[in-house]
């Protein structure tokens, strides 16, 4: 015991942080797996079935093609941003694993680092993330990816705010910005029940958020090719594509941590020896398992409608949620 | 308000209807694994057939050749003599080539042959990196000797996968690296592409 705990902090943080990449980035391959077969099985397909048993090896078959496919950059594009692009994308995406708790024993939260301002960061680096397509689109030095950054920013710009009130309900009523307070005040009670409304403005902005169907203007084929990342190919492709999945795998932490009570066992089940990380992950499973539910089933938004929802729908509603959360939470103490 | 409730109920029936339908029966037959059941006339490769005692049914009498509207089939007879008879009638095919890529797999030929000699079988899987290895000749389309006369497209029975694996093992039985220049077809579909003005004069004895 007293030899682990000689271990600076700095080691601890590092293995710890590799450890979380290499989970994180398994469960972006099997998360894209899952999302082919799920699209597959409801579209009457079988989906991936080549590649190993029940197709389990196409991530790593899909990896090496993108390896070792061409890195294009076209002629028009600014070649360090075009470049650099994808890495801000991967980098925003990954940095808010920093934060989020998996679990908590009475040694403490499982996390690498308990921030104060836990939700508040959680916003900013979530937000920095647009830069990365943004910067991507206008970099490429062409027609449809620059629409589709432009696209990109207006949207986050417009469901940013939607979300960051849905969020505030959340706040007021646990009294705390620091995730694993967040949790621990779910312990009784999920916030999925009183905030009903945000966590409904949550799940929307949320898919708004990460430039998935239905709100996914930015890489809409039909109209801009495939949007901000038309010019990239090979890998730098695929660090968007992994940056993507990275960030619904984020929001669906979220929405576990803020909403569904995090690592906290639903009513009923509190006796049962399962883990917390266990109801946790099953959770988030959940969650993704609805953002390919979704793909499935909507169509997509026509671009000013996508624009009147969030402006004219979406604010109003978490502002009076807000209102009214506050207004109860003030006379209730 | 009462369309956009209405609104929201579409998109959750929308949700339930997926849902459903990820637990229904798939109708994929899964390819290279599974084969499905062809109809027992279905139009594939074709099969130069044979009599009971071995004697090739191709009389040359080119009939299939006129009646080809994609004129794929050459056919180039010759005189049996009394030693050596290959069919029992007169004449037989010296040559007989059908390029595959040009067949538009009619059945026309199977209908016009007055010997059943030339047949469609449900065999389909031909492809080839190679056109010339798609200008199938007699090696390729004969029954061969130990494997039987070939079955009438009458005779089949309902549904038969065949024998699929036969195209492939067929071809790598029999020397198609020459290409164009193994058949008589290819060799003409060859100095076409050159130019007529060079076709050479050993070409013209056929």
């Amino acid at each position: 015991m007293s030899a682990i705990a000689s271990i600076p902090d700095w080691v601890v943080i590092l293995i710890k942080s590799a450890i979380l990449l290499l989970v994180v980035v398994t469960t972006f391959a099997y998360a894209m797996l899952a999302e082919r077969k799920v699209l597959g099985w409801m579209q009457l397909r079988p989906g991936p079935n080549r590649v190993g048993p029940w197709g389990l090896m196409q991530p790593a078959a899909d990896a090496a093609k993108l390896i070792l496919k061409e890195d294009l950059t076209p002629k028009t594009a600014d070649p360090l941003i075009y470049r650099l692009a994808p890495f801000i994308s991967l980098l925003t995406a990954f940095s808010v694993y920093a934060i989020i708790p998996f679990g908590a024993s009475s040694a403490g939260t499982w996390a690498i680092g308990n921030v104060n301002a836990g939700i508040l960061f959680l916003l900013a680096i979530t937000s920095l993330g647009v830069y990365g397509i943004s910067l991507g689109g206008w970099a490429s030095g062409s027609k449809y990816p620059l629409l589709g950054s432009v696209r990109s920013t207006a949207q986050m710009i417009s469901y940013e705010l939607g979300m960051s009130l849905s969020l505030i309900g959340v706040l007021i009523l646990a009294g705390t910005t620091q995730l694993d307070g967040i949790v621990n005040a779910q312990a009784t009670w999920w916030f999925i029940g009183p905030q009903f409304v945000g966590f409904i403005i949550y799940v929307i902005t949320a898919v708004a958020e990460t430039n998935r169907v239905p709100f996914d203007l930015v890489e809409a084929e039909t109209e801009l090719v495939a949007g901000f990342h038309t010019e990239y190919s090979g890998l730098r492709f695929g660090l968007f594509f992994i940056a993507e999945y990275v960030n619904m795998l984020t929001v669906s932490c979220i929405a576990s941590l803020l909403f569904l009570g995090g690592w906290n066992a639903p009513f009923g089940l509190a006796g049962v020896p399962i883990p917390g990380i266990v109801w946790f992950i099953i959770k988030v499973a959940a969650f993704m398992f609805f953002y390919m539910w979704l793909r499935a089933t909507l169509p997509r938004f026509r671009y000013d409608r996508l624009m009147a929802f969030g402006w004219k729908v979406l604010l109003p509603v978490a502002t009076l949620n807000l209102v009214i959360t506050a207004i109860v939470v003030a006379f209730r103490g | 308000m009462r369309k956009q409730l209405y609104n929201v109920g579409a998109i959750l029936r929308g949700l339930g209807i997926t849902f459903k339908f990820m637990f229904a029966k798939r109708p994929t037959i899964e390819y290279p694994t599974v084969k499905k059941q062809h109809a027992p006339r279905f139009h594939g490769l074709h099969e130069l057939r044979r009599y009971e005692d071995g004697k090739e049914r191709c009389i040359g009498c080119e009939l299939c050749s006129s009646a080809c509207p994609a004129n794929a089939i050459t056919v180039i007879g010759a005189e049996n003599s009394p030693e050596n008879r290959t069919s029992p009638a007169e004449r037989y095919a010296a040559r007989y080539e059908i390029d595959e890529l040009r067949c538009i797999f009619c059945g026309m030929c199977e209908e016009a042959c007055p010997t059943d000699a030339i047949v469609l079988t449900p065999r389909f899987e031909m492809s080839d990196y190679r056109r010339g290895a798609l200008i199938y000749s007699k090696d390729r389309l004969l029954v061969p000797a130990d494997a039987g006369v070939g079955v009438a497209p009458d005779e089949r029975p309902n549904g038969i996968p065949a024998d699929l694996g036969r195209v492939a093992d067929v071809k790598s039985t029999v020397d198609i690296t020459a290409g164009y220049e193994a058949t008589h077809r290819g060799i003409i579909l060859k100095t076409q592409r050159k130019g007529l003005t060079e076709l050479k004069q050993g070409d013209k004895e056929w």
